[in-house]
């Protein structure tokens, strides 16, 4: 086991180099530069800014120094909030976009994984509409509809929580967050729970487990679970990448100072460095939780190996 | 589609026959095909039925809530007829309402000239202003205005336009940008999904290595590069998307050629010696149509989806034409003033959603018996 990972750790270089490749190159190509204001820089300005940060070298040159810079862990310098280096940015962003991505993700799999149950137990019974109902609701009202209506029944009509804002990590301030970024999550768990189960409740060795008398408790527990949570780990690893590097609509609509919306904000501005920042800290998110994805299933299966 | 059965002694039913049918038993799927119907229709002739127009800006009626009786209400009169004489410098003297027709008599310092019944005109409330009497020493005037009733059964923006009109014309653009990006990225994912599939190989193994390449890149990422390019030109845009969104479609259909490829019917063709174009029109192109589609209803709002999240970041349609994204942006910036500016293209996008789903649901039921 111990190989595989390492293995797999380094396969990992060449993806990521791949990656920062492209996405460096694809970048450049686009027209327009971090010091293209609307109001038009003085040229003798603009000249100085691009000498200052290398942006005047070739651009072979600017790749080779842009990869020599990230191997020492050095993201460089945000052209577009020049207080900030990206490595601050990220610093200050990541832990509270880290914090509200695993609540969200750790409520939406256990809430998530015990509707699916309650639903594959109860199958074509009043309990399982209600969670296929609710699931599909959840899973196809976007959360850009969801956050501002969230706002504005629980914030503005009733004011149990604040609208939007950080508030030091308040547990207020995060319910919103947390529970709009959860819902979609937590919609295709309960479904793929549900599913993955009603499968395994007819696998041969449940019939056997409960033909061998074994308690309802102890058979969904003990032998059907293990195999329905097949699918949900599969499912939670892009998951847990994508909603830990910071959703950029719900930081956007309860202005939440995360890293999520760094990127458009950065493409958009051609922040440079900001914008391969982001990309190598999303690249490394999927595929560590590819990497966790993998190890769990081993795990969880014990017919996966990887001698 | 290819129902192809000769006239066979015993009618046996096509695939696509026996698809219609059990499509036609799942209620959901049927209530929410009329339902898009009806939607498409709304959208496509809707804004040429309903009051209004989608640009006009009714600087009267700002921000007016939804309301199924016509405006002007009964206390909204004096006050426009307050604003329009203010900008007239003329003082209301007296009013009085006779069905549609009001009657107003105006005062001032100095002589009335008879071209302030424009400043009446100019207000969204009259229309016909004339003048009926003029008193002697000219510094008073009586006016005759007819009142102009419009409908705002949605309400109106910040901007006073009818939003009724906004949410059908924005659904015009959200359904038209998810048939066409959807049917890009199917066009695009079946000729390379098929191409790799139908190739095998080397060939493949490079294609499926760029797909894999392309995949690995932040998908959002990918759709802003392409936006910044194209800049904000309307159909290039629902290229872009579609672009983007052809990777599924191209790995289930390779998938799906590199197994029709071993099927013994297909074998068995080209032992009889049929055409590589025969075999690919007669067996390989009916049997992907299946997963096509029910992957198209699928990929149609997710398109739906990805616009509105660009246009909610303002990448997406230009005003004065909007989509839903756009309202639902511009709407949860106006709560809690005007709720309805939220809810209402909020309802059109989310049902429109559901029955999208549901009819992708029932058409992979249909299609698809053996997954159920």
């Amino acid at each position: 086991m111990l190989r595989y990972v390492l293995r797999r750790l380094l396969t990992a270089i060449p993806t990521l180099f791949v990656i920062v490749t492209i996405s460096f190159f694809l970048i450049r190509v686009a027209p327009g530069g971090p010091f293209n204001q609307e109001k038009g820089l003085n040229p003798v300005i603009k000249a100085n800014l691009e000498r200052q940060f290398g942006l005047d070298l070739p651009l072979w040159k600017q790749y080779l120094n842009y990869l020599g810079n990230l191997l020492q862990g050095d993201f460089g310098p945000s052209y577009n909030l020049p207080d900030f280096t990206v490595g601050e940015l990220f610093r200050l962003g990541l832990p509270v976009s880290v914090q509200l991505g695993a609540t969200a993700l750790a409520l939406a799999l256990v809430l998530g994984g015990l509707l699916g149950i309650v639903a594959a137990l109860n199958q074509n019974r009043a309990a399982d509409y209600t969670v296929v109902a609710a699931a599909t609701a959840g899973s196809t009202i976007p959360t850009f509809v969801i956050a501002p209506l969230f706002q504005l029944f629980f914030a503005l009509t009733l004011k149990w929580v604040p609208v939007g804002g950080w508030g030091d990590g308040a547990l207020v301030n995060k319910v919103g967050p947390v529970l709009t970024l959860m819902l979609p999550q937590l919609a295709v768990v309960a479904r793929l729970m549900r599913g993955s189960m009603i499968e395994a409740l007819r696998a041969h060795h449940i019939r056997t487990a409960r033909a061998m008398g074994l308690s309802d408790h102890s058979v969904i527990i003990r032998h059907a679970m293990r195999g329905a949570l097949l699918p949900i780990v599969s499912y939670a690893g892009p998951a847990a990448a994508s909603l830990l590097t910071g959703s950029l609509i719900v930081e956007y609509i309860f202005a939440i100072p995360g890293v999520g919306r760094y990127f458009v904000d950065a493409a958009l501005n051609r922040d440079y460095t900001l914008v391969m920042g982001t990309v190598v800290v999303i690249a490394i998110f999927t595929l560590l939780f590819n990497l966790i994805v993998d190890v769990l299933y081993a795990v969880v299966d014990p017919r996966v190996r990887y001698d | 589609m290819t129902d192809a059965s000769p006239a066979a002694p015993a009618a046996g039913r096509s695939l696509w026959a026996d698809a219609r049918a059990r499509l036609r038993r799942n209620r959901a799927a049927m209530v929410s095909l009329v339902y898009l119907a009806f939607m498409a229709m709304a959208c496509v002739f809707g804004p040429m039925l309903a009051p209004n127009d989608f640009t006009t800006i009714h600087a009267d009626y700002t921000r007016v809530p939804p309301s199924l009786t016509p405006y002007p209400k009964a206390d909204g009169i004096e006050a426009a007829l307050h604003e329009a004489l203010r900008r007239a410098r003329l003082d209301l003297k007296s009013w009085r309402q006779d069905g549609s027709v009001v009657e107003v008599t105006v005062s001032s310092a100095k002589p009335v000239d008879p071209r302030s019944a424009r400043y009446l005109d100019r207000s969204d409330v009259f229309e016909n202003t004339v003048v009926k009497s003029t008193s002697p020493d000219g510094l008073a005037m009586t006016l005759e205005t007819s009142v102009q009733q419009t409908s705002f059964y949605f309400g109106t923006d910040s901007n006073g336009r009818d939003l009724l009109q906004r949410t059908l014309i924005a659904g015009r653009v959200s359904l038209s940008i998810g048939l066409l990006a959807g049917l890009v990225a199917v066009v695009i994912g079946v000729l390379y999904g098929a191409a790799a599939g139908l190739a095998g190989g080397r060939t493949d193994e490079i294609m499926m290595r760029i797909v894999d390449i392309l995949y690995s890149l932040p998908f959002i990422f990918f759709v802003i590069m392409l936006v910044v390019f194209f800049g904000r030109n309307f159909v290039l845009m629902f290229l872009a998307v579609g672009a983007v969104l052809w990777l599924d479609m191209a790995r289930i259909v390779r998938g799906q050629a590199l197994s029709l490829k071993r099927q013994e019917y297909v074998q068995a063709a080209e032992a009889l010696g049929v055409s590589r174009w025969g075999i690919l029109a007669r067996h390989i192109i009916p049997n992907l149509l299946g997963p096509v589609v029910i992957y198209m209803t699928l990929l149609v709002p997710q398109v739906i989806i990805l616009e509105s999240f660009l246009s909610y970041l303002g990448l997406g349609v230009q005003e004065p034409l909007s989509s839903w994204g756009v309202l639902i942006s511009q709407g949860s910036k106006s709560i809690p003033g005007a709720k309805w500016l939220l809810v209402f293209p909020s309802l059109f996008l989310t049902t429109t959603l559901f029955a999208l789903n549901f009819v992708g649901d029932g058409l992979r039921d249909a299609l698809d018996p053996k997954d159920r």
